[in-house]
């Protein structure tokens, strides 16, 4: 037994502490990896059932082919539910995009502070309602209303859906380019002021376009959100593709299409069930590619205020 | 975006500017023809004000500040932070207005008329007094759009090019810019964009230039360039102008008013005398740098 008193161990205890450090940090890098990792295996998928899908039916046929019909007749062209998810798209923006911005430009400019702490998260509600009720409320609702009015619709129909939709994407529009526009630094707007200008003026000539790269990505991300939205057009728009779709009839597209062939009973293996993942992939390829345009605008035309 | 043209009669009023200060209507020919020509007599005071007080809420800003700016000379206004020289400033052209809690009582006369009578517009008087500000601010547009913009609200386009062009050599850019007109006003330096700044507040031609502490935010060139161009567009125009820069307000100005802290006109006066000999002990504390 030394006389000498015992150094003081840290090792052992350093030991296990470190090691517990490292675990968590692999298993917090694991939990954030693993959203990629689902995503990389979403389009692994999508590619290789897609692939195996263009072996069966030429990517000419279907990208070219104006009649869809998977089941009877085989007939695989896309387009008409391609034209269709544009209807959808065009038509919803034609809602969304006047509002959004308009009220975006209230809520920015014109509001006082009291009103935008009751309007922004109103608006933003919007967004919290899941979207098969949007559906729900056009059949039984806005497509009797149109009616009302004397709009030819029928029971399905693209117009009172594509309304629902663009409804659906106002919070979007409007929550993004409110971003932007109070981005404005206040200087500029006292420039336009002292130069004499209305706050109509003042929104129009200087806020909105200084802006206009938030505004624009805003547009973009609304956009790829109503060509990827299900429910609303499951629920409202019908199950008959159209390749030069009318607004008052029943239409189908992309998305709408994909849930009636598989809650259908469809046989594993044939070309209809490879076709679900070519038209996945097709919708994915478009909303990423709207995703990524979107980052471009932003930061394209971002202008430099500092 | 009408607005109603207000009556004109105002008893106790006598100038010949009611009409264009009350009416926003853009381009009126009227308002060139009803200005006062600029070769009239070179003491006669543009901007008055009366027992002017000024409230943010609930504190007092301005103390009853009796002051008249002369036509077409250099008025510095000097004095400690929060001493209301900004403040005064920003009620020459209503931009008071935009802050909510901004309470004004007492007069301000612009060329007679009160410029917070019930039938004043901000809009149509702001079209009369330009502002050049702190930080340069061009907007986010073209050099050529920039200098165009206040032109283009007022409808004034026709010889726009000229104009532009015109408000330019005004600001001593014209040299720098000519070959670059569609480029973004946001690419010049920090002194070229305040003077794309001077340029846009010149090229709408108002009668008076108020500059709240415009070569604060600058090198000593720009400042100095900027000191120049005070000195050559006090020939047309009346400047009022806000420097913490006791030096900067000797070198341009022809009168001094030094605010103190609480909001009050100390002494306004001659530059020299006020630099030389002021009347008031705590000015000559404070020109002297004893305090502030």
């Amino acid at each position: 037994m030394s006389e000498e008193p015992a150094r003081p161990d840290f090792a052992g205890e350093n030991r296990t502490r470190s090691a517990k450090e490292a675990s968590i940090k692999w298993f917090l890098f694991v939990c954030a990896a693993l959203s990629v990792l689902v995503t990389v295996a979403i389009v692994a998928t999508l590619l290789v059932d897609a692939i195996e899908f263009f072996t069966r039916v030429s990517p000419v046929a279907f990208y070219t082919g104006t009649n869809w019909s998977p089941k009877i007749g085989e007939e695989f062209g896309v387009l008409p539910l391609v034209t269709n998810t544009l209807a959808v798209t065009v038509l919803s923006a034609l809602v969304a995009i006047p509002v959004g911005t308009a009220s975006a430009a209230y809520l920015s400019e014109y509001a006082t502070d009291r009103t935008r702490s009751v309007l922004k998260p109103a608006l933003e509600i919007l967004a919290g309602i899941p979207t098969v009720v949007y559906g729900f409320f056009a059949l039984v609702y806005v497509t009797p209303a149109l009616r009302g009015v004397g709009v030819p619709v029928g029971t399905f129909n693209l117009l009172s859906a594509s309304i629902m939709v663009g409804v659906m994407i106002i919070p979007m529009v409007s929550s993004l380019s409110e971003d932007a526009m109070s981005a404005v630094p206040d200087s500029l707007r006292q420039g336009a002021y002292g130069l004499g200008a209305t706050k109509y003026e003042v929104t129009t000539s200087v806020v909105i376009p200084a802006a206009v790269s938030g505004i624009f990505s805003s547009f973009i991300l609304a956009l790829s959100r109503a060509i990827g939205e299900t429910m609303i057009v499951v629920v409202a728009a019908g199950m008959s593709p159209q390749l030069f779709p009318s607004a008052f009839e029943s239409i189908q597209p992309m998305t709408s299409a994909m849930v009636q062939l598989s809650t259908s009973d469809l046989a594993g293996g044939t070309a209809a069930y490879y076709s679900l993942f070519a038209i996945g992939l097709t919708l994915f390829v478009i909303t990423f590619s709207m995703n990524v345009a979107s980052n471009w605008v932003a930061s394209r035309y971002r202008e430099e205020y500092e | 975006m009408s607005k109603e043209t207000m009556t004109t009669s105002n008893p106790g009023t006598e100038t010949e500017d009611d009409d264009s200060l009350a009416s926003p209507t853009p381009g009126s020919e009227a308002v060139e023809e009803s200005s006062p020509s600029r070769s009239s007599g070179s003491e006669r005071t543009v901007i008055e004000s009366r027992n002017l007080d000024v409230y943010y809420g609930t504190e007092q800003a301005l103390q009853s500040v009796d002051i008249q700016i002369p036509e077409r000379q250099v008025t510095a206004m000097i004095g400690p932070s929060g001493c209301g020289k900004s403040t005064f400033l920003r009620c020459i052209n209503r931009m008071n207005d935009l802050i909510d809690a901004a309470r004004v009582e007492g007069d301000l006369l612009f060329q007679n008329k009160n410029v917070y009578d019930d039938d004043v517009d901000p809009v149509a008087l702001r079209r009369r007094i330009g502002m050049v500000f702190q930080q340069p601010n061009p907007f986010p547009k073209s050099i050529y759009d920039n200098v165009a913009y206040g032109l283009r609200l007022q409808n004034k386009t026709e010889n726009l090019d000229e104009k532009v062009e015109e408000a330019l050599k005004g600001a001593a850019l014209w040299d720098e810019v000519s070959h670059q007109l569609d480029e973004s006003g946001l690419e010049l330096s920090g002194g070229q964009q305040q003077r794309l700044c001077i340029a846009r507040a010149i090229a709408v031609d108002p009668e008076v230039i108020l500059m709240d502490e415009p070569a604060s935010a600058l090198d000593p060139v720009a400042t100095s360039q900027i000191e120049d161009l005070i000195d050559e567009l006090a020939q047309d125009y009346t400047v009022v102008i806000v420097t913490h820069n006791m030096q900067q307000a000797a070198r341009i100005s022809d009168k001094t008013a030094v605010f103190l802290t609480g909001g009050e006109l100390v002494e306004f006066d001659d530059t020299q005398k006020i630099f030389e000999n002021p009347e008031h002990q705590r000015v000559e504390d404070y020109i002297t740098g004893k305090f502030g």
